[in-house]
């Protein structure tokens, strides 16, 4: 068994509870914090760990800590994105709803670091059940005097607020995020200035992802040096993985970063392999905005080496060959699956949450799911293949925020690598339409 | 402005928005307008504008700040619905599990297609983007319960235990 440094306690009955996760060692991270170390003394412990916001962007948090303007007489605030709605992820809500005092426990180190006295969880909406469980959890903590005014007679004061949204992808982006908690619509914000000087309510505010801040309780305890030597390089630690498609085995896994794909895919510890009878022919390793690529392009890079479960590692061969880790939703697909229908469906996933201010997204994403509603459904051209290549460019890197990116990265790599179904879908309408009808021509492994 | 005396929330859940105005700080009290939408779905089911003009009045912010934020988020409803919602998801990971499929056996069943309503008023019908169950689906959601791990037979047993 790998190291766990999240879910090792997810199995233990009852450990949604104040009184259980207690018993398992909860809140002794707390305790450590406010009463044995200074706010900058925590703050230097997450930075040497290394660990990256597992929201997607993977950016070291110890660093995006530390940008954090701290002018006299202004609050700052800690703001958790429990927004989670990227296709093939469900790992936040896995943790959430399992172990949501590891969340809470989390949060008070980290807000206490920051030296936030009112902290947010953005949840999203869907997830009021989850939003209950929390704020059971909130209550808890406050019980036994681990919130609220002068926390276990530190002199430290926190006030934590779950938050619901209200079912608008597009949320999950900081500043998005950070508009829908001030009561508007979710429409991102120009950067600079960015949320570390100017945030909620204009003030200086963090955002991280509850996967990010609950591996803080585990850093304190262990020290960022033990952390830092889980994983492989700089992917350190450990990351939960939520795994979907056409494997034996779906759910959420913690891995230690570095762990080779293959394992991954093929172990019973994971995935337990691909479908039994069915072989792989394409992988989404990070989420569905990260690049499609082709089952053996996952599990070994363009030279041939193994490709490893790392943000290196998987980004190897840039967009040419490899892909990225993203959020870490891995979605298998087998041979029955449709590389164009799947690309048409995110594509009006994209098309759907696209927030419509910048106009690149709005028309091109609406532009990109049209034309590829036409190839699925037998009325596509040749030049429809070029056209959707030259849409995605001219979104790519034009938008606001990274919606852009994401709507067109999963449909320029699907033509990359399967040029040729789609290719398919165009030359043999009758056949490809037939229910059930799939390319055949795709290498499989 | 529609005037309606019949769109008040109830004691308890006057108490509860207040409760989450408190939570904001001072002259922050539109933070609690998504929070407030919910509870007043919970109420009223759906977002008329005499709904969206009440929530104003108890935020003391402009009818408009409540319309366009209502009309942003897609779990608000701005038509009348059924009294159980469906809520069902289609995108990608839940389609590689039989999402489709699923979904027209739920459509038969019913009798309605996506977007409508039961002629009886007992279901509308939604579809929604991913519901961040990927790994156990193909799912739905109706008000705050997972359906999840869906087949036709699943989906059979769900809509007659509801049509009791």
């Amino acid at each position: 068994m790998s190291k766990k440094i999240l879910t090792e306690h997810c199995s233990t009955p009852g450990i949604e509870t104040f009184e259980v996760y207690r018993q398992k060692g909860g809140y002794a991270a707390v305790e450590k914090a406010v009463k044995k170390m200074t706010p900058e003394e925590v703050v230097e412990e997450v930075k040497k760990s290394g660990v990256r916001g597992r929201g997607g962007a993977g950016f070291p948090m110890g660093m995006k800590w530390s940008f954090l303007a701290k002018p006299e007489g202004v609050p700052r605030y800690l703001v958790c994105n429990a927004d989670e709605s990227e296709p093939g992820t469900f790992k936040d809500h896995y943790l959430m709803k399992t172990i949501p005092h590891l969340l809470i426990e989390g949060m008070i180190i980290s807000s206490y670091a920051l030296g936030a006295n009112k902290s947010f969880i953005y949840v999203r909406g869907e997830l009021m059940y989850v939003i209950h469980i929390l704020e059971k959890a909130i209550e808890e903590a406050k019980a036994a005097g681990f919130l609220g005014k002068n926390i276990l007679g530190s002199g430290y004061d926190l006030e934590l607020v779950v938050q619901p949204g209200g079912g608008a992808y597009i949320c999950g982006e900081e500043t998005a995020l950070l508009e829908s908690l001030e009561g508007k619509r979710g429409n991102p914000r120009n950067k600079p200035p960015f949320p570390a000087v100017k945030g909620l309510y204009q003030s200086p505010t963090v955002v991280n992802n509850v996967e990010s801040i609950a591996t803080v309780s585990w850093i304190i305890n262990n020290g960022g040096d033990a952390y830092a030597a889980v994983g492989v390089g700089k992917s350190t630690g450990t990351k939960l993985i939520s795994a979907s498609g056409h494997i034996n085995k779906p759910g959420v896994y913690e891995i230690e970063l570095g762990l080779s794909c293959d394992e991954f895919l093929n172990s019973d510890e994971y995935c337990g392999g691909v479908r039994t009878g069915h072989r792989l022919k394409a992988v989404v390793a990070g989420g569905s905005s990260v690049p499609i690529v082709p089952g053996a392009l996952f599990l070994k890079n363009a030279n041939g080496e193994d490709r490893l479960m790392s943000y290196e590692s998987l980004s190897d061969g840039g967009f040419a060959t490899g892909t990225m880790l993203g959020s870490g939703g891995f979605i298998a697909f087998d041979e029955t699956a449709c590389i164009v229908r799947n690309t048409w469906n995110f594509s009006r996933f994209y098309e759907h949450e696209s927030c419509g201010q910048c106009s690149p997204c709005r028309e091109g994403t609406g532009w990109m799911q049209k034309v590829l509603n036409r190839i699925e459904h037998g009325k596509g051209s040749m030049s429809d293949i070029d056209l959707l290549v030259d849409v995605s460019k001219k979104i790519e890197g034009n938008t606001i925020c990274p919606l852009g990116d994401a709507a067109a990265w999963p449909v320029a790599s699907a033509i990359r690598h399967f040029r040729d179904e789609f290719e398919w879908h165009i030359q043999h309408p009758l056949e490809a339409t037939k229910a059930g009808a799939v390319y055949t021509g795709s290498v499989l492994v | 402005m529609t005037e309606n005396n019949n769109i008040v929330f109830t004691p308890e859940r006057l108490a509860k928005v207040h409760e989450i105005i408190e939570r904001y700080p001072e002259g922050k009290q539109k933070s609690a307008l998504l929070p407030v939408l919910h509870i007043a779905q919970e109420q009223f089911a759906w977002m008329s504008q005499g709904v969206m003009d009440y929530v104003a009045s108890l935020l003391h912010i402009q009818p408009v700040e409540v319309y366009e934020v209502a009309s942003f988020y897609t779990m608000f409803h701005l038509e009348p619905v059924g009294k159980h919602v469906i809520e069902y998801c289609r995108t990608g990971p839940c389609v590689l599990m039989g999402g489709e499929e699923v979904f027209d056996h739920l459509q038969q069943k019913l009798g309605i297609k996506k977007g409508e309503t039961t002629s009886d008023g007992l279901f509308t019908l939604k579809e929604v983007e991913c519901l961040a169950a990927c790994g156990w689906g193909p799912c739905f959601q109706i008000r705050e319960k997972y359906y999840m791990h869906l087949n036709n037979q699943k989906v059979d047993e769900i809509i007659e235990d509801l049509s009791k």
